[in-house]
C-alpha cells in the first residue's frame, strides 16, 4: 500500500512529542549537579538520596500492598462476575453495571467513595483505598475475561454438564482453565492500575498513609528536585519492562491457543 | 407396546425433572457468579453515585456539614458566572486538547496502519509505552522542560532569546492534556484505519479522485466512529481533569476538577460540591448519547 511520505513528518514528530520529555528525565536523574536544569555530569547520587528517602519508602511499600490486595479481591469478583454476565444473564443493565467503573471519570468515582466513607464514618486508611481500587479493578479484569470467554468453547461446557457434572465442576475442570490467560492479563491490568492510580488514592487514603502517586504529587507540588528525576526513571523502567513482558506474553499464549 | 409407553413416561419425568434441576442450578449459579461482584459494585459504586445525587438538593452547613434540608440553591449557584466561566473554559480547553490530539493522531495512526506488520507492533507498543508510565511523573517533565530556569528557556537563552513564562497558562494546561491522552486517540483511529478496505481507496483513485478527495469522501467518513470513539476517549479524562491544571496551570481554579477537589477538600461544602460532579456527570452523559446516536447512524 501507498504511505504518503508527508505523513511521515507528523508521524515522527508524534514519537519525539512522546519521548522528549521522558528523555530529559532520565538524563538528568544522572545529573551530578544539584540543579535539575543543567547536565553537570554523570553520577548516581540521586538514586542513593531517594534510597535513603523514607517517605518515597513507605509510599512505595503502601502502594504495594493497595494493589496485591486490591488485585487478589478485584480478580476473584471479575472473574466470577465475568462468568455470571456472559452464562447467567441477558441483562443489558447489569453489563452497564460491570463497565461502568472502567469508563466514570476517575474524580466522579473518588468523590462518590469519599463521600459514601464520610457518609458510614468509615475511618480513612490504606483499607479504603484497597476497596476503592477494587471497584475499577474488577471492571477492567471482567472486560478481559470476557473477551476471552466469548473465544472459550461453550460446547466443552454442555458437553460436562450433559454428562452429569455439577456446575462447580465444570467451572473448575473446563471453564476456569479456558480462562487463565484472560485472568492473568486482567489481574495484570488491575495490578498495574492500581500502581498508577492518583486521583482516587488521592481522596480516599489518610494523610498519615500516602500512596506512592501522592507522595510523588506533594513532591512536585513543592518544586522540581533530582530525585523525582531518579524516581521517575525508575518507574519508567519497572512499567517499561511489565509492558513488554506482557507483550511477550500475549503473543506466546496467542500462539498456544 | 406397554413397554415403550412406560419408558416413554419415565423419560418425560427424566428431562422434566432435569429440566427443574437445570432452572435451580442455574438460579445457584446467578447467585454464586453475579452475586459478589453485583453486591460489590452496588455497595462501592451505585450507593455513592446516589449519594453525590441526593446531597445536591441540600444545603451546607454552617460549621461545615450537612444540613438535610431540600434547597435548590446549589443549582443556582451553578449558574453564578464565577462558576459557569470554570465550567465553559473547561469545556474550552478539553475541546481544544481534543481537537489538537486528533490532528495529530489521526495522521500518525494513518501511517501505523500502512506499516508493514512488524514494524506496525513497535509503532503501536510505542505509541502505548508513555501512557504505562506513571501520569504524575509525564507531568512532572514538563514542568522540568517548561519552567523558568528549564532545558527548554536554557536552550533559548544560548541562542540570545528569552527567558520565556512557559508555564502556568492555558498554552501548558492544553500541552499536558495533549500529551497524557494521545496514546487514547492514536489506539481507535488505528483500528479503525486498519478495518478499511484498502480497495475502496483504490477504487477512488481509479475512478480519478484526487487523494485529498478519497481523504474527505472515503477514509475520513468510514472512519468516523473511530474519529468520535478517540475524541471521547480524550475529551472525557481532560474535561474532569484537576492534576494537570494544577501543576502546569499554576494551581488556580480554572478547571472543574479543581473547583470540585476545593469544595471537598478546602470549603468542605459537599453539597456544592456534589452539584459540580453532577454536572460534569451531566456533560459527559450527554457525549456518550451523541456518540451512541453517531454509531447508530454509521
Amino acid at each position: 500500500m501507498r504511505r504518503p511520505r508527508l505523513l511521515y513528518v507528523p508521524f515522527w514528530m508524534t514519537y519525539v512529542f512522546l519521548y522528549a520529555p521522558i528523555a530529559v528525565l532520565v538524563v538528568m536523574s544522572f545529573n551530578s549537579g544539584d540543579s535539575p536544569y543543567s547536565f553537570d555530569g554523570f553520577s548516581l547520587k540521586w538514586y542513593g538520596e531517594l534510597a535513603g528517602n523514607a517517605e518515597i519508602g513507605k509510599g512505595l511499600v503502601n502502594t504495594l500492598l493497595v494493589a496485591a490486595g486490591s488485585t487478589v479481591l478485584a480478580t476473584a469478583l471479575g472473574t466470577l462476575l465475568a462468568v455470571g454476565l456472559a452464562r447467567y444473564s441477558r441483562s443489558k443493565v447489569l453489563d452497564a453495571i460491570g463497565v461502568l467503573p472502567a469508563v466514570l471519570p476517575d474524580l466522579v468515582l473518588a468523590i462518590g467513595l469519599l463521600v459514601f466513607y464520610g457518609t458510614v464514618k468509615m475511618t480513612l486508611g490504606l483499607h479504603s483505598v484497597l476497596l476503592a481500587h477494587t471497584v475499577f479493578g474488577m471492571a477492567f479484569v471482567a472486560a478481559v475475561v470476557r473477551t476471552r470467554l466469548t473465544h472459550a468453547d461453550f460446547s466443552l461446557e454442555e458437553a460436562s454438564r450433559d454428562l452429569g457434572a455439577t456446575p462447580a465442576t465444570t467451572f473448575f475442570r473446563i471453564t476456569l482453565p479456558q480462562l487463565v490467560p484472560g485472568i492473568a492479563a486482567g489481574a495484570l491490568l488491575a495490578f498495574t492500575l492500581s500502581v498508577d492510580e492518583f486521583v482516587i488514592a488521592f481522596f480516599t487514603a489518610a494523610p498519615t498513609e500516602p500512596t506512592l502517586p501522592i507522595v510523588i504529587y506533594s513532591m512536585v507540588r513543592f518544586g522540581v528536585t533530582p530525585e523525582i528525576n531518579a524516581l521517575a526513571t525508575l518507574l519508567l523502567a519497572v512499567s517499561f519492562t511489565v509492558v513488554i513482558v506482557a507483550q511477550r506474553m500475549t503473543r506466546l499464549t496467542e500462539s498456544f491457543t | 407396546m406397554t413397554g415403550s409407553t412406560v419408558s416413554g413416561a419415565a423419560a418425560v419425568s427424566r428431562s422434566r425433572r432435569s429440566r427443574a434441576l437445570g432452572r435451580r442450578s442455574r438460579a445457584i449459579g446467578r447467585l454464586v457468579f453475579l452475586g459478589p461482584g453485583l453486591a460489590y459494585l452496588i455497595v462501592l459504586l451505585l450507593v455513592p453515585l446516589a449519594l453525590i445525587l441526593s446531597y445536591t438538593v441540600f444545603r451546607r452547613g454552617r460549621f461545615g456539614g450537612v444540613v438535610y434540608e431540600a434547597t435548590g440553591e446549589n443549582f443556582t449557584r451553578l449558574l453564578d458566572p464565577l462558576y459557569l466561566d470554570v465550567i465553559v473554559s473547561s469545556l474550552k480547553l478539553a475541546t481544544i486538547a481534543t481537537v489538537i490530539a486528533l490532528l495529530v493522531g489521526y495522521p500518525t495512526a494513518y501511517l501505523i496502519a500502512q506499516l508493514p506488520r512488524k514494524w506496525k507492533t513497535i509503532a503501536l507498543v510505542a505509541i502505548v509505552l508513555p501512557f504505562w508510565t506513571n501520569f504524575l511523573v509525564r507531568v512532572y517533565a514538563w514542568i522540568v522542560l517548561l519552567s523558568g530556569p528549564g532545558l527548554v528557556n536554557s536552550a533559548l537563552g544560548d541562542l540570545g532569546l528569552g527567558p520565556f513564562e512557559f508555564l502556568y497558562n492555558q498554552g501548558t494546561i492544553v500541552t499536558g492534556l495533549v500529551y497524557s491522552y494521545l496514546p487514547l486517540m492514536v489506539l481507535p483511529l488505528y483500528a479503525a484505519i486498519e478495518k478499511l478496505d484498502p480497495q475502496l481507496r483504490e477504487a477512488s483513485a481509479n475512478l480519478g479522485a484526487r487523494p485529498a478527495r478519497t481523504f474527505v469522501s472515503v477514509t475520513l467518513p468510514l472512519t468516523l466512529p473511530g474519529v468520535v470513539t478517540g475524541c471521547l476517549f480524550v475529551f472525557v479524562p481532560s474535561f474532569g481533569n484537576f492534576v494537570i491544571p494544577e501543576l502546569l496551570g499554576g494551581g488556580r481554579s480554572i478547571m472543574v476538577g479543581n473547583l470540585i477537589r476545593d469544595q471537598f477538600l478546602k470549603a468542605r461544602d459537599w453539597p456544592f460540591g456534589s452539584t459540580l460532579t453532577l454536572a460534569l456527570l451531566a456533560v459527559l452523559i450527554v457525549l456518550l448519547l451523541l456518540q451512541a446516536w453517531s454509531a447508530r447512524r454509521a
